[in-house]
């Protein structure tokens, strides 16, 4: 059986973890390529490289943090934040991202999505949607009175109008392998995924889809994976603080019924 | 010495840095003349299927990929240098393989046409039932899981090459041997712990 991934998150600036990294027995909490090694111990299914790099001339040094993490974890490596050029996507492939997600690229011209894809293989397309609940609708008219999500881009600065459920479908019809779905309304709340707006997304297309944004404890993780449908979870601060390890985190799922590997 | 077999596609950095992890050296290349003097060959593979196959082929690794195997040398294919094994894929049409294993290359039944709803790519870590254990497999559990990231999965012909099966849906082919060759649709070396395991494994026939 596939079994539901666990993917840790590290935001990376100027070739450091940024966030707030508190690990002990680590010789320098802000260096990637040590916090990776410490997840892979730990049983992580993946890892995800959130490059925020104000500039994109500092394109290189995520490239080198790429190129030495895969030198010491033997586990995917997905790789977002900035991706806008072929060349881009073809430089971290080469040092050893096997995925990368794609976001303001893909709502600026969605055909760049079609013809990554092709070039490099549906597999290593994620698109990354970041998506926010529309409020004050009339919801009684529109919709069937379903509730509705639009998406937004540059890091969760500007309102697109796209509806996400229908750009999610968009994106698998253009060659995406896997949607990240993030919740802005939840992000860094600890409140808990939207699992509504994950369930509609997943239930609506046929490729995997990760959620991530707001899981602050396990039961989270779990209704993510249950209630939302996912395929995958995403969590940065509950695994950077050592709330809980990502073994814990495995076997308290594996507990409650979810396919996990331990 | 291994060679990886470079065809212009794809993440061959880490099948490289997986064998120096388990203490063998590994080169990358194309050159038709290095893939015919190596001890053993690695085809890896990401992307679709007629590329691939253009690739090979416009490189000229062709004809001595299949004298390497044809000699009894050890090969190790890994995800698409599994399926290229194979008489033809039916990926974007049918296309023609190396054909040195007899089968085709199809597509996982679409989420409408079973009752599973399954996610296409089989994307993420399953696991595995060894039917033959052979060297390459040596110290690796039944039920195994591996990461595997794939939309076309092998049937071959002939079911005595079949060395792994899991189950997505349907129960398909996830590693074949034939002699000295192996292929795996599974990607070792992303698989931590154990997927290194079978790269020393490989690593060991070879010397």
């Amino acid at each position: 059986m596939l079994t539901k991934r666990i993917i840790p998150c590290l935001d990376v600036k100027e070739g450091r973890v940024v966030k707030g990294v508190n690990f002990l027995n680590l010789k320098d909490a802000g260096d990637p390529v040590e916090v990776a090694e410490i997840y892979e111990r730990e049983g992580a299914d993946e890892l995800v490289f959130l490059d925020i790099t104000a500039s994109h001339e500092n394109r290189d040094i995520i490239i080198d943090v790429v190129y030495k993490t895969a030198e010491k974890v033997f586990m995917p490596l997905t790789v977002g934040g900035g991706i806008r050029r072929v060349e881009d996507i073809r430089a971290l492939l080469k040092a050893g991202a096997d995925k990368v997600s794609i976001n303001t690229a893909a709502v600026k011209d969605s055909i760049f999505v079609k013809r990554v894809s092709e070039i490099f293989g549906s597999q290593c397309i994620v698109v990354s949607i970041d998506a926010k609940e529309v409020v004050g609708e009339d919801l009684s008219n529109k919709n069937g009175g379903e509730k509705r999500w639009e998406i937004y881009t540059h890091g969760g600065r500007r309102p697109t109008g796209i509806d996400a459920v229908e750009w999610a479908e968009k994106m698998e019809d253009y060659g995406a392998g896997e949607i990240l779905l993030t919740s802005m309304d939840r992000d860094g709340k600890k409140e808990g995924y939207d699992v509504e707006l994950t369930r509609r997304i997943s239930e609506s297309v046929g490729i995997p889809v990760i959620a991530s944004g707001g899981a602050g404890n396990i039961e989270h993780l779990y209704d993510g994976l249950t209630k939302g449908k996912a395929d995958a979870v995403l969590a940065a601060s509950i695994f950077h603080y050592r709330e809980y390890t990502i073994r814990e985190v495995k076997e308290y799922l594996r507990n409650r019924g979810i396919i996990v590997r331990l | 010495m291994i060679v990886i077999v470079d065809y212009g596609m794809g993440n061959l950095r880490s099948v490289q840095k997986g064998f120096e992890r388990v203490g063998y050296t590994a080169v990358i290349t194309n050159d038709p003349n290095k893939v015919g003097d190596a001890d053993a060959i690695v085809l890896p593979g990401v992307g679709a299927f007629r590329d691939c196959m253009r690739n090979l082929n416009k490189s000229g690794l062709i004809d001595p990929i299949k004298e390497f195997i044809n000699k009894g040398k050890p090969f190790l294919g890994i995800c698409l240098g599994l399926q290229l094994l194979f008489t033809e894929s039916e990926e974007f049409g049918v296309h023609k393989g190396l054909d040195i294993i007899k089968g085709r290359v199809i597509r996982f039944p679409d989420a409408s046409n079973t009752t599973t709803n399954i996610k296409i790519p089989h994307m993420g870590w399953n696991s595995v039932r060894i039917r033959n254990r052979v060297s390459i497999f040596e110290g690796i559990p039944d039920d195994s899981y591996f990461y595997f990231v794939h939309s076309y999965y092998v049937v071959p012909k002939d079911e005595d090459v079949i060395a792994m099966t899991t189950n997505y849906g349907v129960e398909f082919t996830s590693a074949i041997v034939k002699g000295n060759l192996f292929a795996v649709q599974f990607h070792p070396e992303k698989s931590q712990e154990l997927g290194l395991k079978i790269l020393r494994n490989f690593g060991e026939i070879h010397t």
